[in-house]
């Protein structure tokens, strides 16, 4: 699909790019890219057929993923496991995908299905900006997304992200779901762990908090959910994103985090009662 | 999901030299959802004996309860302790009586037996035994504890070595598990007492 009618003259100078029928080019080349065709098994019935399917192909089921707008940015933080049913398969899951320096999206749902599609996010990103020579806004960006995912509906996909970044416009954060949903906002929480992070993350967030009382909220709201929710743990990774770009502000392990918390577990709200 | 995790559990119990251990996790929760971190599963039976039970919450306590009421009943009529080879048959007998409609439990017994000969035996839920020289384990990630227990387990360990063996093996086993660990808590019974230690583990 890359090359189809690409003018590789816009490599040379994208300044100078901007002419219209570049600018269509550049759309048509991004929304083929999207709608890769990928072989269909040759079944009677697809739909049960992906149904028993997705049982064997979705193995990061629980994961707690948060993000965030205020007054110095945006606030993205995730966790770490992957898990199939009660096993847990990984303790070290990149669940923030570095679509380029101004663009993340975070994983949750089927792993495969977030990793490809955000990465194939990242080329229709890059060549949007090769064919303009403007960088895409988080809009157009979540945008490009939900409209794959509206095109593979109803065939199995799995994922529930968010797109977060910084553009000419300021700060943007989006959901973008594998049932072709996209909303804007300024808070959000998806996952397993999603509700224990809402319930800490609605009761400290303010617009005008700081940026070091931001990121420690958003580490607190994905620990508390890491404790809660069985399926959800390994490290709590916090992210920054500003005019700048984005930067990784932390990576600290669970294990290590519960006792900073709280460091004499007999004083731990679950501790001190005696069933039998 | 299997009615076994609704809970989640892992127990451990380790034979040594003159020396028995049981050890289990602390977390007790209702399927993904952790409510509490501090609750034990295992139950003392008398000074020398220590009954594991995994699995379903409420059928544990139940049996718990009965196993407290059946060994006071034992000790008025004979005035002594129950042996643990001979509470073995009991909690076997117990679960056996439930054969067409089981208690979702799978048990543990650990015990000093005479001349502090360690007792180590476990069991499906409708009572086949299972008795063992080095280790017993039960829970929701039988195969992560089995997989620690097999390569670390030596015979003969003197109480602080298998203190130490059975709580590695119990924090790492239940490290790969999602519905078990949150801390845990390793009785080791010897001859003169018994010394109950609570383990700090990860808590996610």
């Amino acid at each position: 699909m890359v090359g189809l009618g690409l003018d590789l003259s816009v490599l040379e100078n994208p300044s100078k790019s901007a002419a219209t029928d570049a600018q269509l080019d550049g759309l048509s080349v991004g929304v083929d890219l999207g709608m890769q065709s990928f072989p269909l098994p040759q079944v009677h019935d697809l739909d049960s057929f992906e149904r028993e399917v997705m049982e064997y192909v979705k193995p990061s089921h629980g994961t707690t993923t948060l993000g965030f707008i205020f007054q110095g940015g945006v606030i993205m933080a995730v966790d770490s496991r992957a898990s199939m049913g009660s096993y847990i398969s990984s303790q070290t899951v990149k669940k923030v995908i570095e679509i380029n320096p101004f663009l993340l999206g975070t994983m949750a749902g089927g792993a495969a299905d977030c990793q490809f599609w955000l990465r194939n996010l990242g080329t229709q990103c890059r060549l949007y900006e090769l064919n303009t020579g403007k960088r895409i806004t988080v809009r157009a960006a979540s945008k490009l997304l939900a409209n794959t995912m509206y095109s593979y509906k109803g065939m199995g996909l799995s994922m529930g992200t968010m797109v977060a970044g910084w553009d000419a416009t300021g700060p943007g954060l989006y959901y973008v779901d594998s049932d072709g949903q996209r909303t804007k906002g300024q808070v959000f929480s998806v996952g397993s762990g999603s509700l224990y992070a809402y319930g800490v993350l609605d009761q400290g967030y303010k617009w005008d908090l700081d940026v070091e009382t931001a990121v420690e909220l958003g580490r607190r709201a994905i620990y508390h959910a890491t404790f809660r929710d069985a399926v959800s743990g390994g490290t709590v990774s916090v992210y920054h994103v500003t005019e700048k770009g984005w930067t990784k502000i932390s990576g600290t392990d669970v294990g290590e985090l519960h006792y900073e918390y709280y460091d004499n577990p007999e004083k731990h709200p679950c501790n001190g009662t005696q069933p039998i | 999901m299997s009615i076994f995790e609704y809970n989640g559990s892992a127990i451990i119990g380790m034979a040594g030299k003159e020396c028995v251990a049981i050890g289990s996790d602390l977390r007790f929760g209702v399927q993904f959802q952790t409510l509490a971190t501090d609750y034990q599963k295992i139950y003392r039976i008398h000074d020398k004996l220590y009954l594991g039970l995994a699995g379903l919450g409420t059928d544990a306590q139940t049996l718990a309860a009965r196993f407290k009421f059946k060994h006071n009943m034992y000790k008025l009529r004979e005035e002594r302790d129950i042996r643990p080879s001979t509470f073995g048959q009991l909690v076997s007998s117990t679960l056996y009586e439930k054969r067409f409609g089981p208690y979702f439990c799978s048990p543990v017994v650990a015990g000093l037996d005479k001349d502090n000969v360690p007792y180590l035996c476990g069991m499906d839920t409708i009572g086949a035994i299972e008795t063992a020289k080095d280790f017993m384990v039960a829970g929701t990630a039988p195969d992560s504890l089995y997989g620690m227990c097999e390569s670390m387990f030596r015979p003969d360990l003197e109480p602080e070595e298998l203190f130490e063996v059975l709580s590695q093996c119990l924090l790492a086993g239940t490290d790969r598990d999602a519905l078990s660990g949150w801390g845990a808590i390793v009785h080791v019974i010897t001859k003169d007492k018994t010394n109950s230690r609570t383990l700090k583990g990860r808590m996610d």
